[in-house]
């Protein structure tokens, strides 16, 4: 059986970013996060630690919250990915996003990218958390800004708002 | 860091991954949720000249229960197994054991065959699978091969997989209705690596002593263990002066892990203090099925 794709040759790579038919190249090591960074313009993908801790890399791939920097582009074609580029209607922040701004639960915002969309997967399968639920959640993310507490409340009001809208 | 260059391979079946792990042997390193190696190729721990991506391969991620026993695909993820009724019904000491393991980020894409080819000695999945006594079924090109866990691994991120061989399915025990279970562990964050871990099944008289009991360790030697529980055998299960010397017995046998987390006295008294208290609740466990009426 023949490689795939052997060391060093560029592999076209198309997939589906955020609704968009997207294309880019790729050869085998390049990881998924830097593809979508450096060849989709999605700078909102944050790389931190490189390998799956800090969780700033975190995206949604088939609506899964996943690291994208312990995986290879080559292996994402035709996946269905949400960047944190994807949460916004046009120029109007979500209401989990507005929670976030509202509650101050970010200062420097590397992290943020990466909690948002692990948070987008958690309220879909878990619309009413407790508190913990929503720490154990956060657990899979590092954030030296801001102590967390204020993004815990962010997340729990953005879940009782969806609550009360009756989303 | 990135990792080095290497040569990606996409099989589509099983026989196919097989066929390129016999002709690349130790060049090759099987790709499956890639939390673990890919980590380690990030940081060029590991640099292969070919990586061998089996994600794509179809039906190796399902869950099977048949006779007395339930086999779980290599590529089936550790949210789905959590998240799946049949391995709560069937093998609850890994549903007890799962949410322990990692963040729910990780256990999206990790794998359950992942975690046992990788053989971190701290890890959950080997540890269930060792206190169970259940088995590893291994592909080759050669051969299909099951090899009990207790054999399986042999010492930190070593196991008897030859190079050509795959992981391809694990085989749990399905539980007795009437057996209770624990899962426990201590780490410096929730999610981290375990210093130590423990895992016990019990099963209990009529009259309400211990007729069967395994307990396992973990992120304390190399591998995970199985310690040796006859002690136990017929002692009433509500004396908790019992357990304690068992537990305080046991470790003085261990030979503990040092590193920079934790000196080896400390890990053997966390497996000290796990070891009962995994015992405990289980057995607690054990009560609550045969008040239940199974």
């Amino acid at each position: 059986m023949k490689p795939y794709l052997r060391a060093g040759e560029r592999r076209r790579i198309e997939l589906t970013v955020n609704g968009r038919r997207r294309v880019g190249y790729a050869e085998p090591r390049t990881l998924l996060c830097d593809f979508l960074r450096h060849e989709l313009q999605l700078y909102g993908v944050h790389v931190g630690c490189e390998h799956g801790v800090c969780g700033a890399c975190t995206i949604l791939m088939q609506g899964r919250a996943v690291r994208s920097c312990t995986q290879y582009a080559v292996q994402a074609e035709g996946a269905d990915i949400t960047t944190v580029e994807g949460l916004a209607e046009g120029a109007t922040l979500n209401a989990l996003q507005r929670a976030f701004t509202r509650n101050h639960a970010l200062q420097c915002g590397y992290c943020t990218p990466g909690i948002l969309m692990s948070a987008t997967q958690f309220l879909a399968q878990n619309p009413n958390p407790t508190e913990a639920e929503v720490r154990d959640m956060l657990s899979g993310h590092i954030c030296r800004c801001t102590g967390y507490a204020s993004i815990v409340k962010a997340v729990l009001e953005a879940a009782g708002a969806a609550a009360e809208k009756g989303v | 860091m990135k990792p080095v260059p290497f040569d990606y391979y996409r099989p589509g079946t099983l026989a196919e991954a097989a066929d390129v792990l016999a002709a690349l042997r130790e060049d090759a390193a099987v790709l499956a949720g890639g939390l673990s190696l890919g980590p380690m190729l990030n940081l060029r721990l590991a640099r292969p000249r070919a990586i061998v991506d089996i994600t794509r391969i179809p039906g190796a991620d399902g869950i099977e229960v048949r006779g007395g026993t339930v086999t779980t695909g290599a590529l089936l993820t550790q949210a789905d197994a959590l998240a799946s009724p049949e391995i709560a019904r069937e093998v609850p000491l890994l549903r007890l054991a799962l949410p322990w393991l990692g963040h729910f980020q990780t256990r999206n894409r990790g794998t359950v065959g992942g975690s046992v080819a990788h053989a971190d000695p701290s890890a959950e999945i080997p540890l269930c699978l060792v206190t169970l006594d259940g088995t590893v079924v291994l592909r080759s090109r050669r051969r299909e091969r099951r090899i009990a866990a207790r054999e399986f691994f042999v010492g930190a991120l070593a196991t008897a997989r030859a190079p050509d061989e795959l992981v391809v399915a694990l085989e749990w025990p399905r539980a007795p209705a009437d057996a209770g279970h624990a899962f426990e562990e201590v780490a410096q964050r929730r999610g981290d690596f375990a210093i130590a871990a423990a895992a016990c099944r019990v099963r209990l008289t009529p009259d309400g002593r211990i007729a069967e009991a395994a307990v396992g360790i973990g992120g304390v030697e190399p591998r995970p263990i199985c310690v040796d529980t006859r002690p136990l055998l017929d002692c009433p299960a509500g004396n908790a002066d019992a357990i304690a010397d068992f537990a305080a017995l046991t470790v003085k046998s261990l030979a503990p892990m040092e590193d920079h987390v934790a000196r080896a006295e400390y890990r053997r008294a966390l497996a000290q203090a796990l070891i009962a208290r995994v015992l405990k609740t289980a057995i607690a466990s054990a009560r609550k099925h045969s008040e239940g009426g199974g």
